[in-house]
């Protein structure tokens, strides 16, 4: 790779990470105590498109696309970022709503780290997802964990916005859906 | 050379491999001399020794020949002089070759030999010659069933390999891989097997559930290695000869990046729990495990030393992933790397003498050694994505998988000077290669 391309990635990932940081800062943040409702307010999350009518309360159909099943960490990173933030809480609103629901958080890894590695951080990503919906109230029962490291890739490009999807933390139901 | 079918994993086979008696005995017809050539594996940049090796005699003698000129060709350390020019034709074990035809041909080493099967028994006889000093450097008899001729093929090559560079050979060796298929999501990954020439290649599982990191035990014909499924992942021993398939046990977290122990008595892995990856080490006689690092950060892809006694690993505990050398029971924990990079993936070599690695460094990925206290960083490789190093059982010669960016793995090999770079006899798409030690 050329000094050229890298310094465009790396001018593309600053170039991202301001966007994000911009977006989150222009729009009102849902906090713990909001309710999840229908389109919250996480236009930085690169998910799924706008909502789909006629979608069952309590469904799979209606965390995915209500809610949000993934959410997104920087570069061999895995604290919570803030546009994740507001992503978690309404997902811990939607199953203290639907108590009967089961998940499994998959950590994921972008293919820049070997195998084993990502794994590993896949791990810590997963882990940090799990604690920060047992710490809004979900049971652990309800939650388990595990890591694809680098083998589930979400985008099968090659560019930062690629990595940067495949980086996440995905929140799969497993059971106890309407 | 027969290519992997890539469209529908095999049915396991029974691979109870006929690793039926190969016996070898030394043929005294001369006095091997003191050699008057000989190749410097220590320099891959010096010119690789012109050698003729002209269909052996009897069934099979050009396929033998075949192989042998594969496997010395591919070390780069030896440039086959193509039949087509040699002068003398139908050479005879019991005779000494025309030297002064090979000398017209610029060869300086001569194999040749004669297959014979008696009573269902396959029996090769082979030559080596010095073609300047005249003399014969190896005169030896492998006998074999017939369907182990390419396994005498590659004796043959060891042989001739060990008498010209003073190095043991590695071509009678396997290796043990992750075949890939399909596109980059939902990709299928098959545990499979292969001669290190790419010949009798066959599946091990299914590909219904992702594998990784096999690894060979240095004592015995059997490799461990992990499955990963979205229930969680597992570490099973699989032994070769008799398909007998075990995990080995069941952990509160995830289990990966397994390991023999030198002496194959012991598995070193990681265990995660609550996000933290620590390494342990299982004896497998009695299946006790004993923890041995408890470091909040990543400690991950343990390696021992051949002689047991010490294991390099990969932490991020000072912040990004280095290596770090700590004794077999968990003290006297060092950082070795101290470059600038993310270091990951190291392999002790078989011989003791390096340690490799990969080394991730601005956008580009390499595969490097350094001796085992950290000094001699040398990088070999570079491109988008180079992992997975595992060294021949000689210590010269490493084979990893490289990505192109977008691009699917493809298996490669280098020698441990970085000079000799190719891509491995393999045609189809593998990661996480593990060579085998040489077979008996």
């Amino acid at each position: 790779m050329s000094f050229s391309t890298k310094h465009a990635l790396r001018l593309a990932l600053v170039t991202t990470a301001a966007l994000s940081m911009a977006a989150c800062a222009s729009k009102p943040k849902p906090g713990p105590g909001v309710g999840p409702g229908p389109g919250p307010g996480y236009p930085s999350q690169p998910g799924p498109g706008p909502g789909v009518g006629n979608v069952v309360p309590g469904s799979i159909q209606d965390f995915v696309v209500n809610i949000g099943d993934r959410v997104y960490f920087d570069f061999d990173q895995y604290d919570i970022r803030s546009d994740a933030g507001p992503v978690l809480d309404a997902q811990s609103q939607w199953l203290m709503r639907y108590p009967s629901v089961m998940v499994r958080i998959e950590g994921n890894a972008d293919e820049r780290g070997t195998r084993e590695y990502n794994l590993a951080l896949g791990a810590r990503r997963a882990n940090s997802v799990r604690e920060y919906l047992v710490s809004r109230g979900v049971s652990p029962a309800r939650i388990s964990t595990v890591s694809f490291g680098k083998e589930r890739p979400i985008d099968p490009g090659t560019s930062e916005d690629a990595y940067q999807r495949n980086r996440n933390g995905h929140t799969a139901i497993t059971g106890g859906a309407r | 050379m027969s290519a992997l079918k890539e469209t529908r994993p095999m049915r396991l086979k029974a691979l109870c491999l006929a690793l039926a008696s190969l016996m070898l005995a030394t043929v005294s017809v001369a006095t091997p001399a003191a050699a008057q050539i000989e190749v410097d594996v220590n320099k891959g940049d010096v010119q690789p020794l012109p050698i003729a090796i002209p269909a052996f005699g009897g069934t099979r003698g050009a396929d033998i020949a075949q192989v042998i000129t594969g496997n010395l060709e591919r070390s780069g350390l030896f440039a086959p002089i193509g039949q087509q020019v040699h002068i003398e034709k139908g050479l005879n074990v019991a005779v000494q070759p025309r030297f002064p035809d090979w000398k017209a041909i610029n060869a300086q080493a001569l194999v040749n030999g004669q297959v014979t099967v008696e009573g269902g028994r396959l029996r090769v006889d082979f030559r080596l010659w010095d073609i300047y000093s005249e003399q014969q450097l190896l005169g030896l008899q492998f006998t074999s069933t017939p369907e182990n001729w390419r396994r005498v093929a590659h004796k043959i090559s060891d042989a001739v390999y060990e008498r010209l560079t003073g190095e043991k050979g590695y071509f009678d060796t396997r290796i043990v891989f992750v075949s890939e298929t399909g596109g980059r999501i939902n990709r299928t990954k098959t545990l499979a097997i292969m001669d290190q020439d790419g010949a009798n290649p066959s599946y091990l599982t299914d590909g219904s559930y992702i594998v990784m990191s096999p690894r060979f035990s240095a004592t015995s014909q059997e490799i461990t290695y992990m499955t990963l499924r979205p229930e969680g992942s597992a570490i099973y021993l699989f032994n070769l000869e008799t398909a007998r398939r075990e995990s080995i046990g069941q952990f509160p977290g995830m289990v990966y990046a397994p390991r023999f122990s030198p002496d194959g008595g012991r598995v070193a892995f990681s265990v995660e729990r609550g996000g933290n990856s620590d390494i342990y080490v299982m004896n497998l006689k009695s299946r006790v495990s004993a923890r041995l690092t408890s470091d909040p950060g990543i400690d991950t892809s343990a390696s021992f030393s051949p002689d047991g006694t010490k294991i390099v690993f990969n932490s991020d505990r000072g912040g990004s992933p280095q290596l770090y050398i700590m004794n077999s029971d968990g003290s006297g924990v060092r950082r070795i790397s101290y470059g600038s990079g993310r270091y990951t993936t190291p392999v002790w070599s078989p011989v003791g003498d390096f340690i490799a690695f990969t080394k991730q460094t601005g956008g580009e990925f390499h595969i490097g050694v350094m001796r085992p206290d950290g000094s001699d960083e040398r990088l070999l490789t570079t491109s988008y994505l180079d992992e997975s190093p595992t060294w021949a059982p000689n210590g010269r010669v490493l084979m990893f998988s490289r990505e192109t960016s977008g691009g699917p793995p493809r298996l490669w090999t280098v020698d441990v000077t970085g000079r000799i770079l190719r891509p491995a006899p393999y045609p189809g798409s593998g990661s996480d290669p593990a060579w085998s030690p040489l077979l008996n």
